[in-house]
C-alpha cells in the first residue's frame, strides 16, 4: 500500500492568448484567460493512479489557487483521485514559487500519511519547475525530477528512470520521495463517465459559500455537512486551517517581485521582401553567396 | 537607502558531468564578472565533484577571482541531496549577493532546493541580467540584480527583482550569455572546503547512468534551418531537413514544433531551448513569439518564410518570403543546387 499526494495546478492557457487578454498598460488580464489543467500535472496524477492500481493505496490531489481552481479538482476526481483538497485564501494571492512551496509543504504535513508526492515537471504559465524541488526541500525529503518512468516500488523504495542532460539515470530512492514528471512519462486516461456522474456536483467550501450567498435559506455549516455526507465535499484549507505565518504567504512571503512589465513591441519590419519565385530566390542565394554565407 | 547590509559576492555554480565542465557555467562566469564589476564585488566559482582541480583552474580564465572547491570521491556524480546540502551550508554561511546556475536538468534540480532552504529569491530561465539601482514601492535599493525574462506565452517581458532578501538567485539557459575568455587570467585563489558526508544522503542511489555525447551542436552551426508549427505535419517538416541538408545547415525547431513531435527537444531554439548566433538562420513556418526570438535574434542574417505576412518573425528578419513552405522550400533547394553546378 502506497499513498500518493499529487500537486496539481490550474493555469492560464498561454498557448491560446488573444490580443484582448492584454490590458492597455501591457499587463495580462488573467481573468480573461481560459483556465486549464496543467498537462504535466495530469500526467503526474496518472502515474499516481498507476501506482495505486499496482500496489494499492490512496491518491489525494491538492491544489493551491483561487476558488475557481476547484474545477481541476473535480477533474481529478473524474480521473480517479480518492480525495481532493483546495488550498485557498485571499492572502495567498501573488505568491511566488517560494511562498507557494511553503503553503504546499504545510498542507502536505497536515494531510500527512504519504509515500509519494507527484507533480508535473513545470506549469506552463511560469515554466519555472521550481515548486516541486522547493517543496521537497521544505519537507526535508529526497526528490527525483524529470521522471520518465517508475520501474518498481518495493520494500519502501522506488526505482525510477529520470532524464539527465544527454541521457538518463536509474535512481533508487527510499520513500517518501517527491517526483516531478515529464509529459511523455505516461498517457493520462480519459474521464470515467461513471465518476463524472458521481462527482460533477462536488464542491469546495468556497463553491458552497457562493451557493449560500445566492440563497439565504442555506447555511454554510449545514451545507458542508450535507456534502461531506454525500462524499461530494472538496476539502478546503485556508490560512487559519494551516496555522500559517502571515509573512511567509502571498506577496509578503515572496522574495521575487515583478518590477517592470513591458509589452513586447515589435521593431517594425526593416526586412527585404523576396518574392516566392525561382528568379527572386536565385537573387537571394546569389546575395548570400557573395556574403560568403553559402558556398 | 535600504539599511540592510549585504555582501557583494557573485557566485556561479560550476556544473560538471563525468568530470567535464558544462559550457553554460563558463558563460555564466563571463556574465558574472560583469555583474561583479558593476557591484564593485568579487566573482567566485563553486566547483563540486571528484578530482575537479583542473576545472577550478579553468574558471579563472573566465573571470573568477576565487574558486571554492569541494572535492570528494562521493561527489563524482551529481546527486541532489549531497550537492544541495553543500550549497545550503555554503550560502547560509557566506550569504553571497547573487548565485547563478545553468538552467540545465541539474541546475533546475539544485537551485530551487537551495533557494527554498535559504529563503532566497529565484528566477528561472533569464534571458538577460543587469545590475541597477531601483526604486520599488518608494524604497530605494542600491545595485539590485535585474532578472529579465519573457513571461505569459511571450506576450510580455518581465523584469524581476529580489529587493528584500540577502541572496538573489537566477538560472540561465545555455548559450544565452556569451563566452568571452580573459586574455590574461586573474590571479588564482583556490579555497578547499571540507566535505562532511551526511548519512541522509544515502537515501538515494544512482544505479545506472547512460549518457551520450550530445551529437547535436546547434550553437556551433554556421547555418540553421528551423521549422515551426506552421508546417502543420511531420511530413512537411521533412522539407526543412532537406533544405538543411542541401545547404549544409543544422535542423532546429520552435517549441511548438518540438511539442508537436516534428523535431527532437535537443534541437529546440528559444528561451527554453538553445540560444544560437549562426551566420544564417532560416525560420520556416515560425510565427516568431518572443521566446523563440530570444534564442535566435542575434543571428547574423535571418530569412523568414511564412504564409502569414503579419507574422512577427518578419520584424526581425533581414529577408522575408511570404508563401507556402511546401512550395518555397522545394524551389529554394532546386535553385540552390542549380547554382552550385
Amino acid at each position: 500500500m502506497y499513498n500518493s499526494i499529487v500537486l496539481v495546478k490550474q493555469v492560464p492557457d498561454t498557448a491560446n492568448i488573444s490580443g484582448k487578454v492584454m490590458k492597455d498598460d501591457g499587463t495580462v488580464n488573467r481573468a480573461k484567460l481560459p483556465a486549464i489543467f496543467n498537462h504535466e500535472d495530469k500526467v503526474a496524477l496518472e502515474l499516481a493512479l498507476q501506482v495505486k492500481e499496482r500496489y494499492g493505496g490512496k491518491v489525494t490531489a491538492i491544489t493551491m489557487g483561487p476558488p475557481r481552481a476547484s474545477d481541476i479538482l473535480r477533474e481529478c476526481l473524474y480521473l480517479g483521485a480518492d480525495e481532493a483538497y483546495l488550498i485557498s485564501d485571499r492572502k495567498f494571492a501573488g505568491a511566488d514559487t517560494l511562498a507557494t512551496s511553503y503553503v504546499l509543504c504545510e498542507a502536505i504535513k497536515k494531510i500527512g500519511d504519504y509515500h509519494f508526492i507527484f507533480a508535473g515537471r513545470q506549469a506552463i504559465d511560469g515554466d519555472t519547475a521550481q515548486v516541486g524541488p522547493q517543496t521537497a526541500e521544505k519537507l526535508d525529503i529526497p526528490q527525483i525530477t524529470y521522471t520518465e518512468e517508475i520501474i518498481e516500488v518495493s520494500e519502501g523504495k522506488v526505482k525510477a528512470r529520470k532524464k539527465i542532460d544527454g541521457g538518463y539515470e536509474i535512481i533508487e530512492c527510499k520513500l517518501p520521495v517527491l517526483l516531478t514528471v515529464l509529459k511523455d512519462a505516461v498517457q493520462p486516461r480519459p474521464f470515467s463517465a461513471k465518476r463524472v456522474m458521481a462527482f460533477k456536483g462536488a464542491k469546495s467550501l468556497m463553491d458552497l459559500e457562493k451557493l449560500t450567498e445566492e440563497n439565504s435559506l442555506l447555511y454554510i455549516d449545514k451545507l458542508t455537512h450535507e456534502y461531506e455526507g454525500r462524499g461530494l465535499y472538496i476539502k478546503t484549507l485556508t490560512m487559519d486551517d494551516l496555522k500559517l505565518e502571515d509573512d511567509r504567504c502571498g506577496v509578503k512571503g515572496s522574495p521575487t517581485k515583478v518590477y517592470k512589465v513591458e509589452s513586447v513591441v515589435l521593431a517594425g519590419g526593416g526586412h527585404k521582401k523576396v518574392e516566392a519565385t525561382k528568379e527572386s530566390l536565385g537573387e537571394l542565394i546569389d546575395q548570400l553567396m557573395s556574403d560568403h554565407i553559402f558556398g | 537607502m535600504n539599511t540592510l547590509k549585504f555582501t557583494n559576492e557573485v557566485w556561479v555554480f560550476i556544473e560538471q558531468r563525468d568530470g567535464n565542465p558544462a559550457d553554460v557555467s563558463f558563460e555564466l562566469l563571463c556574465k558574472g564578472q560583469k555583474l561583479a564589476d558593476a557591484m564593485g564585488g568579487t566573482l567566485k566559482s563553486i566547483v563540486i565533484g571528484s578530482g575537479v582541480d583542473a576545472i577550478a583552474e579553468q574558471t579563472f580564465t573566465y573571470g573568477a577571482d576565487e574558486a571554492l572547491v569541494i572535492d570528494h570521491p562521493s561527489l563524482k556524480n551529481y546527486e541532489t541531496l549531497r550537492y544541495a546540502g553543500i550549497l545550503n551550508d555554503l550560502v547560509k554561511k557566506n550569504i553571497p549577493r547573487i548565485v547563478l546556475f545553468g538552467a540545465t536538468v541539474i541546475g533546475r534540480d539544485l537551485a530551487p532546493r537551495v533557494a527554498s532552504h535559504t529563503k532566497s529569491g529565484l528566477t528561472a530561465d533569464c534571458t538577460d541580467l543587469q545590475i541597477s539601482d531601483v526604486t520599488y514601492l518608494k524604497q530605494n535599493h542600491s545595485k539590485l540584480l535585474l532578472q529579465i525574462r519573457p513571461a505569459f506565452g511571450g506576450n510580455i517581458i518581465a523584469t524581476i527583482i529580489t529587493p528584500d532578501v540577502p541572496t538573489q538567485m537566477a538560472t540561465v539557459r545555455e548559450g544565452v550569455m556569451e563566452l568571452q575568455p580573459l586574455e590574461k587570467p586573474k590571479k588564482r585563489k583556490i579555497t578547499k572546503i571540507e566535505y562532511k558526508p551526511n548519512p541522509l544522503d544515502e537515501l538515494v542511489k544512482i544505479i545506472e547512468q547512460h549518457r551520450e555525447e550530445n551529437k547535436v551542436n546547434l550553437k556551433a552551426a554556421p547555418i540553421i534551418v528551423a521549422g515551426g508549427y506552421g508546417l502543420a505535419t511531420k511530413e512537411n517538416f521533412r522539407l526543412v531537413e532537406e533544405l538543411a541538408h542541401a545547404i549544409g545547415g543544422e535542423v532546429a525547431g520552435s517549441r511548438a514544433a518540438v511539442d508537436a513531435g516534428f523535431v527532437t527537444p535537443d534541437r529546440q531554439v528559444g528561451q527554453t531551448g538553445v540560444t544560437v548566433r549562426p551566420k544564417l538562420y532560416i525560420a520556416v513556418g515560425i510565427s516568431g513569439a518572443i521566446q523563440h526570438r530570444a534564442g535566435m535574434q542575434d543571428s547574423n542574417k535571418i530569412i523568414a518564410i511564412n504564409s502569414d505576412p503579419e507574422a512577427p518573425i518578419f520584424d526581425i528578419a533581414h529577408y522575408g518570403i511570404v508563401g507556402d513552405a511546401t512550395e518555397v522550400l522545394p524551389a529554394f533547394i532546386e535553385v540552390y543546387k542549380h547554382k552550385l553546378k
